[in-house]
């Protein structure tokens, strides 16, 4: 176990490095401070002073030093839009993002888990089928086009009069596919309520929760067909392995088996993938965030590339690079706990 | 008839492909709606009844008109037109175009890097697999998007707005290629893993062949149908992917749409109501994205050795 730790955590730290590498040679070939800080009017003297001052002269490898030093103090240099540290700037809009994905994830949990347990328990059923066929479709929708279509329908709404409106039925379809909107797609809303520092948390007032459906839906509706197919999967797995037969064979009641001794088992492959997964979840959090408008790091990171802004693009580089490396390792090490079984040596094929 | 003369056609047509094929709907429907799609791209230029590039065709005073049907159409514009008075049914058409173009030069990209550097892995194992293998799990653990969304501002921060829309097709065909050729090595790496202990590989080596002939001439054709299907969901994925990046600004420019840009433009417009830029682009994109998944689908099930069997 020991040598399993120790190899995931020194493995976590060459990809920290490795993407503290590409930070810096993205900050350094990309943006030159000098002409950011200084006017046209400044002498080439003076600017060689100040280029002198600012270590810029410096071999590259002295620049990386203390490039990654600032970096571990938690100093990643100041953004040139906001004024301030970026680690400031991210840390403000870092729990706008969290909710998102929160707010995601339990949706996610909150069906995923019945429709696939469905699916494997009556895999010929209708409604298994048509759970299979909706999710090979929701695949093939990408993140951004199911977030609009939402604002279309339960935002700005539909109306629909294709059926004759002196008619009962008519009156009826119309009404029936119309829908109202009215749900809000933009922003958080003006409802926070001040949890602690810089979290201000939309969880706790109507209005916070109203603004948080619609983003939270759509990001969700991206990985909400993967975690059916695969709690699907696990469970059809786990209900042809002997324990389970052996639990028929001595009489237990279905709902018993499947719900106390199958679904046991199948969970513990499918959180670890989901820990991947929702680590997956910070990319499509940019396109929601760009839809919504979401004042979460995703369009914060957005923002800065229109903007130019180099340290906020490199500050978040190194933060969700930080966040992706910890959620990683952190699936591994459970992995290796639960299950005593996984090679030391790399990945399983 | 001797047996040399019976052609590949008739080889085709007693196969278990073929044979498969006839009998799925699914399969069968997905070909033709892909088939339709890619030829309307192809021959967008004859087919588009106006050239959304010749700003000499185009009338600001067109702009926003619903697509046949609805009120205040004009049956000039079958699908309406966008915010700047082009025919929507155009710039679909050229859009998917585009969008085809870069789906399967980023699939090419990538299968090139994915067969070289997964046939490498497998073949040679020892370091070079380590080093290799150790990219691309951390590549894909941050997830191809990601990745795709990093370079791709990076580049855009590099060339400058102007520069990046010129050559966009060529960037995003690189970012996409380079973000997603893990997914490809690793498939190739396990299928050479269980081709190099068989004897062929063996009998070539006693008889003295190269390296790098074995590898691509003796191993690589037999690693092909899994290559062949995950290629398939590849185009797929490549689509999302461009229309994922364009959507965000990092792709496509607006003069040279592809179905994530009119998506993109689209969107600016949909509070005023005029939801078919957005929709109608969107619906393509779905369409064609479903239908090379289906048939993804469908070519696992069929090349797929154990589930053939089983």
């Amino acid at each position: 176990m020991l040598a399993f730790l120790v190899q995931r955590i020194s493995q976590a730290l060459l990809v920290m490095f490795v993407i503290s590498v590409i930070a810096f040679a993205i900050q350094d070939g990309l943006g030159d401070p000098l002409q950011q800080m200084v006017g046209m009017s400044v002498s080439q003297q003076e600017r060689d002073a100040i280029r002198e001052e600012l270590g810029l002269n410096d071999p590259l490898p002295v620049q990386y030093l203390r490039f990654a030093g600032n970096a571990i103090q938690g100093d990643l240099g100041d953004s040139y839009f906001y004024s301030k540290p970026t680690l400031d700037v991210i840390l403000e809009h870092l729990p706008a993002t969290l909710e998102l994905v929160i707010g995601a994830s339990l949706i996610i949990i909150v069906f995923s888990v019945p429709i696939g347990v469905y699916s494997a328990i009556r895999p010929q059923a209708w409604l298994s089928k048509f759970f299979m066929g909706v999710s090979t479709v929701g695949i093939s929708i990408p993140v951004f086009l199911t977030a609009i279509v939402l604002i279309q329908l339960f935002s700005i709404g539909v109306t629909v009069d294709w059926f004759p409106s002196d008619t009962g039925w008519g009156q009826w379809l119309n009404g029936a596919l119309s829908t109202d909107g009215g749900l809000p797609s933009y922003g958080r809303g003006e409802e926070l309520t001040h949890l602690f520092g810089t979290w201000y948390s939309g969880f706790f007032s109507t209005g916070g929760l109203m603004h948080l459906i619609l983003p939270a839906v759509s990001l969700a509706s991206i990985m909400l067909p993967l975690f059916i197919r695969l709690i699907r999967a696990e469970m059809m797995e786990v209900l042809q392995s002997d324990y389970i037969r052996y639990a028929r064979a001595k009489g237990l009641s279905a709902g018993r088996i499947n719900f106390l001794h199958a679904l046991k088992n199948t969970m513990l492959p499918v959180i670890t993938v989901g820990g991947v997964q929702i680590g997956i979840m910070v990319a499509y959090t940019i396109l929601t965030e760009t839809v919504f408008q979401w004042p979460g790091v995703g369009l914060m990171f957005l923002e800065a590339i229109t903007r130019s802004d180099i340290p906020l693009i490199v500050a978040y580089l190194m933060v969700v690079g930080l966040i992706f490396v910890i959620t990683n390792t952190v699936v591994d090490l459970i992995y290796g706990l639960v299950n005593p079984t996984v090679k030391l040596t790399g990945k399983k094929a | 008839m001797t047996t040399a003369t019976v052609s590949r056609w008739d080889r085709f047509r007693e196969s278990f492909f073929w044979y498969s094929f006839k009998r799925d709907k699914i399969a069968i429907l997905s070909t033709l709606v892909l088939l339709l799609m890619v030829l309307a791209a192809i021959f967008a230029p004859w087919l588009a009844p106006t050239d959304p590039y010749d700003l000499a065709q185009i009338n600001i005073m067109n702009s926003e008109l619903p697509p046949v049907g609805l009120d205040g159409a004009d049956a000039a514009f079958p699908l309406g037109t966008d915010a700047q008075g082009r025919d929507l049914l155009s710039t679909i058409l050229y859009g998917t175009r585009v969008s085809l173009l870069i789906g399967f030069g980023a699939v090419l990209l990538q299968g090139a890097l994915g067969i070289l550097f997964g046939l490498l892995a497998g073949y040679l194992g020892g370091k070079v697999d380590a080093v290799l293998m150790r990219i691309a799990d951390v590549q894909l653990s941050f997830s191809t998007l990601m990745v795709a969304i990093i370079v791709g501002a990076v580049f855009k921060a590099s060339f400058g707005n102007l520069m990046f829309g010129e050559i966009a097709i060529y960037m995003l065909i690189f970012i996409i290629g380079v973000a997603e050729w893990p997914q490809i090595a690793r498939t190739v790496r396990a299928s050479v893993l269980a081709e190099k202990k068989k004897e062929y590989v063996d009998a070539a080596k006693v008889m003295g062949f190269g390296t790098g002939r074995i590898m691509f001439r003796h191993i690589l054709p037999n690693t092909l149908s899994p290559i062949f299907v995950i290629a398939t969901v590849q185009i797929a994925n490549a689509i999302i992917s461009e229309a994922a990046l364009s959507f965000l600004g990092l792709g496509m420019p607006e003069t040279q749409p592809s179905l994530g840009s009119l998506i993109k433009s689209g969107f600016d417009y949909i509070q005023s109501g005029s939801w078919w830029i957005t929709l109608i682009p969107g619906l393509v994109l779905v369409v064609l994205v479903l239908v090379i998944n289906l048939l993804g689908d469908w070519l696992r099930d069929v090349m797929n050795p154990r589930l053939y069997k089983g």
